[in-house]
């Protein structure tokens, strides 16, 4: 069943890819004799674009899998655990102190980040932590984490440097070239590897903690593939494309019918999953005409997210989830 | 192996006893389990049941003291090496995701990682043959009963193939029926040569189908022994504090208990 849905999300994806490059402002046609620029639009706008939102979206759903596994809760998202909002104010940080000129450290600064917000979640929550207590800690990083990334901005040197953080926090993957791609994709597939290494724990995770270790799953070495996992890709993708949310929330959920429900068989088709759904949203995001510029990814999916989640508590509520 | 049914064995190594000595500032217990036998833990609440029931299944370290198996201590061991001897029920067990009573049972797999598939599977058949699921095997577990669903967690532990069967209140919330059955599947185990541990709050479950008692009363050993000893009414009212009597033929007892004093 689960390698069924795998070969579908596969080909899938190989039609889509071609698809979206052909997408944008200036409409490339095949088989049309000439496109002015063709060549020069695609390998270096559209490529690296569809890479970027390729990785980035695999990071995302692979995250989000293992993250609603680990806390045993279809609607944990890495975002709502102050995972995200934790690089991001690595990210603000760099940029404030000016060496976002320097594109190698920015991901750096983000992933340092991700990793402190999830080492205090870890810290909080600690090794008996009860979702809801992980839950908490988690908002409250978040929060945290906000606040200090408005204390950054705010008390940002230049108006120059504030309204390029502020941009950049709303996600995109718009004039993005292959540099990011090589930044983010090497850290976002060692993520998605951690992810799967933890896939078996996951699984006996399904049976509860005391369960779990019983099947001699260590949590703590669990936790730090959770920590290492959820950082690297969560911390690659926002380095790179600003904070897109809900992906890791949404993805794993329309894929979880589709699997034998098992955490583990979750995680590579989410990954494939989330890869066409950043593609695919980046796209629309690109030809959708809007005055001013076009519409930002991060901002398209939490307009979508939002209510898909709102939809998602309700159905638990009515116990049909 | 086990001297009484020669013909019969456990899969795995050979079985030897599960000892336990602890003597702390909370407890001071010494006892050496067997397999083969079903031996029952019983208690007022908060005398420790579980807690006993987690240190034999090596999940909690007792401080002042050590748990061995066939004399090797249980902390030696690794986790996984661990996890394939003892197989451990924990009281009101999760199910975090709506799989497959087959998927279910299937996670019994996880502590013998690289084994070959067709034993694996073998395994998993057995178990879901022993808890007499083969009916339901596709079924969600949100769709099984109470009853089914408390097999198909026992079925779970099977498929580790374990030497113990460490059980925590496994017939809480079953009713009579399907409690019945499944304490006849444990006396199935323990005479197939495992060892089994249940933790028990009925006495009267106790007293019938146990072939040794262990009472706990606040952290010390208050009986250990045959059930018709170990829960004699003299015990009884010593650590539940109420007077009780019992009723009925041996195999078959009733508790009657009268009120406080």
């Amino acid at each position: 069943m689960n390698r069924r849905v795998i070969l579908i999300l596969l080909a899938a994806l190989a039609l889509a890819v071609p698809l979206s490059l052909l997408a944008g402002r200036v409409w490339i046609d095949p088989f049309a004799p000439e496109t002015r620029n063709a060549s020069v639009i695609l390998m270096q706008l559209r490529l690296p674009r569809a890479a970027l939102a390729l990785a980035l979206g695999a990071g995302l759903g692979a995250a989000g899998a293992a993250m609603q596994g680990f806390l045993r809760n279809p609607l944990a998202d890495p975002g709502l655990f102050g995972i995200a909002p934790g690089a991001a104010l690595g990210a603000v940080l760099s940029f404030w102190t000016g060496y976002a000129a320097s594109v190698f450290l920015l991901p750096v600064f983000a992933l340092i980040g991700a990793a402190g917000a999830m080492a205090l979640l870890a810290l909080i929550a600690g090794r008996e932590g009860g979702v809801a207590l992980f839950t908490l800690a988690g908002l409250m990083i978040s929060s945290l984490a906000g606040a200090l990334m408005s204390l950054a901005i705010s008390l940002s040197p230049t108006p120059f440097a504030m309204s390029e953080i502020v941009t950049w926090l709303m996600g995109t993957l718009a004039d993005r070239s292959w540099r990011e791609v090589w930044i983010a994709t090497p850290f976002t597939l060692a993520g998605i590897g951690v992810l799967i290494a933890a896939g078996r724990s996951l699984d006996a995770l399904t049976l509860g903690e005391a369960a779990a270790r019983s099947l001699g799953v260590d949590p703590r070495r669990l936790q730090a593939l959770m920590i290492a996992g959820i950082g690297l890709t969560v911390g690659a993708g926002v380095a790179v494309a600003g904070i897109i949310g809900f992906v890791g929330l949404v993805v794993p959920h329309l894929v979880r019918p589709l699997t034998d429900r098992r955490p583990s068989s979750l995680i590579v088709p989410s990954a494939l999953a989330g890869a066409l759904l950043l593609l695919v949203a980046d796209c629309l995001c690109r030809i959708l005409p809007l005055a001013g510029g076009e519409l930002r990814l991060g901002i398209a999916l939490s307009l979508l997210g939002a209510p898909f989640f709102l939809h998602l508590l309700l159905r638990m509520r009515r116990g049909l989830a | 192996m086990n001297a009484e049914h020669p013909g019969l064995s456990v899969a795995g190594d050979e079985l030897g006893a599960l000892g336990l000595h602890v003597q702390d500032r909370l407890a001071d217990i010494s006892l050496t389990l067997h397999p083969g036998e079903i031996t029952a833990i019983c208690g007022p609440n908060g005398a420790g049941k579980s807690t006993l029931l987690s240190c034999l299944a090596g999940l909690l370290q007792p401080d002042g003291g050590h748990v061995a198996l066939c004399g090797q201590p249980l902390r030696s061991l690794s986790p996984h090496a661990r996890a394939r001897v003892l197989g451990y029920l924990p009281q009101s067990p999760e199910v975090a995701w709506d799989v497959s009573v087959e998927v279910l049972v299937s996670l019994g797999r996880l502590p013998w990682r690289g084994a070959p598939a067709g034993e694996a599977q073998a395994a998993i058949d057995e178990a879901i043959a022993a808890m007499d699921l083969e009916h339901f095997r596709h079924r969600p577990v949100s769709r099984l009963s109470g009853g089914e669903r408390a097999r198909a967690l026992m079925a779970r532990v099977l498929a580790t193939r374990p030497g113990w069967l460490l059980a925590d209140e496994p017939l809480a919330n079953l009713d009579l029926a399907h409690a019945a059955a499944l304490v006849h599947r444990f006396r199935e185990q323990a005479r197939a040569g495992r060892g089994v541990v249940l933790v028990l709050h009925d006495l009267a479950m106790a007293m019938n189908h146990a072939d040794r008692v262990i009472v706990l009363g606040r952290g010390s050993l208050a009986a250990d022994g045959p059930p018709e000893t170990a829960l004699d009414p003299q015990v009884i009212e010593r650590v539940w504090g109420c007077p009780a009597r019992w009723l009925g033929e041996p195999g078959a007892r009733a508790l009657s208990v009268g009120p406080v004093a």
